[in-house]
């Protein structure tokens, strides 16, 4: 589905990404931790290509290094960015037009509002509401919706769990692991690594925008160098 | 005469007008924060294409009358929507990652070539618009309003209920806005941001189109300066309804035209015959002064912070 080769990304001078590959398979949930500033932003940033970046990214076979970030939603490839995105002063209704805006078919883009309303029904109940009068996790899972309304392959989500009342991380992540088991190929970032790992098949670790660690998810649950920089020691 | 009401209606067709040009500043502010200074420009060119059509098809047809302003209008609207664009695309559109000020000079600059690229081809001389609709004015208590002006303020209302339409229920308009919020996800929901942008620009532009051949009908009168003042003014009433705010452009002009009529017409018996009404358009800049000074944000708008 996705293969990233040699990836960089420099922000000015700054070098944020030195150089990683990474491959992501049909219908798998990869999720990619690390710490703050190790670049896993920045990498989904730009296999969004919402910022330049060098090397190499085939996604289905084709090299989206150039493509426009507008291009890619038409293809499947949708990106839930960090601090959620959602269009505050538009009702959520409109919020999840837009995520259809790269459809023209009228039935379809009904039928898949239903199924996300009736994914997250508190949606449907905010229907007119302006979204940013939402909380946190409403927004989030806003925002996880309006995704889901270009009828994505490949749902790029960017710390889902950030600034969520414990409850309602929990809330998020079911609605991840229901997205990921309709067949949707997902590649998660997260600073909660311990939830990450939980429903990810695989995982990257990152470090100073390289990629220093990659294994089985359960393998990297029990790996004491994993265990002690981002579970949380023992 | 009851002068208060008479001049109510003197100012809301001003307004109405005002409030067309202000439109396109706000909508271009809103999504890309700039103020396109050379939009007054643009009102002058429709008016001048406009003349331009209206005085030869007089001279030379025998269409009637309203059938050659709207022959006016249709070819005056695209000319200045393929201006407008033509401005994002050349002059600005390469300047979107620039520090604010840049584009801001280059908006002043536009609006100096187009006044001299006016002058070239229309002359340094008022130009007298040609009278094409006979006028008749209706009572309305003490007071009176021409044809004019009433075609002027329903015309202006039903352009405006059809951008709102435009902008609140249509697929572009909800890009538009969704833009106008942040680019980048509208990017990540497969919106061409530089389409939406250009859209902008040339519906301002086709609105001024329309500003700019009923300030032309109104006043009978057209020169290649008429856009500085009457863009100024614009942009005041944009930023006193809340620059960035559809709604506030629109009540921002109205307020305005209505201000500055009422000014105009008590300016005599305020300065004890000091300052005749020639002196109103200190009214609009008076008005600037004071919202700039005690609420930035405007009448509608939402605080914006430190913005050009």
């Amino acid at each position: 589905m996705l293969e990233v080769r040699n990836l960089h990304v420099a922000y000015g001078g700054v070098k944020a990404v030195k150089g990683i590959d990474l491959v992501v398979a049909e219908g798998e949930t990869v999720c990619l931790i690390g710490a703050n500033g190790a670049g896993k932003t920045t990498t989904l940033k730009a296999l969004a290509r919402v910022v330049p970046g060098q090397g190499e990214i085939r996604y289905r076979g084709q090299d989206i290094l150039h493509w426009p970030s507008y291009k890619l939603v038409g293809e499947g490839m949708a990106l839930v960015p960090e601090g959620r995105g959602v269009f505050s002063r538009l009702t959520v209704a409109e919020n999840l037009a837009m995520g259809a805006y790269c459809r023209n078919d009228k039935d379809g883009i009904a039928a898949d509002l239903e199924r996300v309303y009736k994914l997250l029904p508190r949606l449907k109940e905010r229907e007119k509401q302006i979204a940013g009068t939402l909380s946190g996790g409403e927004q989030q899972m806003l925002a996880i919706g309006r995704a889901l309304m270009c009828r994505p392959r490949l749902l790029l989500l960017d710390e889902p769990s950030m600034g969520l009342a414990p409850i309602m991380v929990q809330k998020v992540f079911e609605v991840i692991q229901s997205v990921a088991a309709e067949g949707v190929t997902i590649l998660l970032v997260e600073q909660n690594a311990q939830l990450a790992l939980s429903i990810a098949a695989r995982g990257y670790v990152m470090e100073s925008g390289a990629v220093t660690l990659s294994d089985k998810a359960d393998a990297l649950l029990t790996n004491p160098k994993v265990r002690e920089a981002y579970l949380g020691g023992e | 005469m009851d002068i208060l009401l008479q001049q109510l209606i003197n100012g809301v067709t001003l307004g109405a007008v005002y409030a067309l040009v202000a439109l396109g500043y706000t909508m271009v502010y809103g999504i890309i924060g700039l103020i396109n200074f050379a939009h007054g420009e643009v009102v002058m060119i429709g008016a001048m294409v406009a003349f331009t059509v209206i005085t030869s098809l007089a001279a030379h047809t025998q269409l009637p009358p309203l059938l050659i302003l709207l022959i006016g209008l249709v070819v005056a609207a695209p000319t200045c929507m393929l201006l407008g664009y033509g401005l994002e695309r050349l002059a600005y559109r390469p300047l979107r990652h620039a520090p604010r000020l840049t584009p801001l000079i280059t908006a002043i600059g536009m609006s100096i070539v187009l006044q001299n690229v006016a002058m070239i081809i229309w002359g340094r001389n008022y130009i007298n618009f040609p009278q094409m609709i006979d006028k008749t004015s209706y009572h309305i208590g003490n007071a009176l309003i021409t044809n004019v002006q009433v075609a002027i303020l329903f015309l202006s209302a039903l352009t405006m209920v059809g951008l709102m339409w435009l902008v609140y229920r249509t697929k572009l308009g909800t890009a538009m806005r969704a833009t106008a919020q942040d680019q980048m996800v509208a990017g990540l929901m497969g919106v061409n941001i530089n389409r939406v942008i250009a859209a902008a620009f040339v519906i301002g532009s086709a609105l001024a189109a329309l500003a700019g051949l009923m300030v032309g009908t109104y006043y009978e009168i057209a020169h290649y300066q008429m856009g500085f003042m009457l863009g100024l003014k614009a942009f005041t009433a944009a930023v006193l309804g809340g620059i960035g705010n559809l709604a506030g452009a629109m009540a921002g002009g109205l307020l305005l035209g209505i201000i500055e009529a009422l000014g105009a017409g008590y300016i005599g018996d305020l300065t004890g015959g000091f300052l005749g009404s020639h002196y109103q358009d200190i009214f609009a800049f008076f008005v600037l002064i004071t919202v700039l000074v005690f609420r930035p944000s405007g009448l509608l708008g939402e605080r914006v912070g430190e913005r050009a």
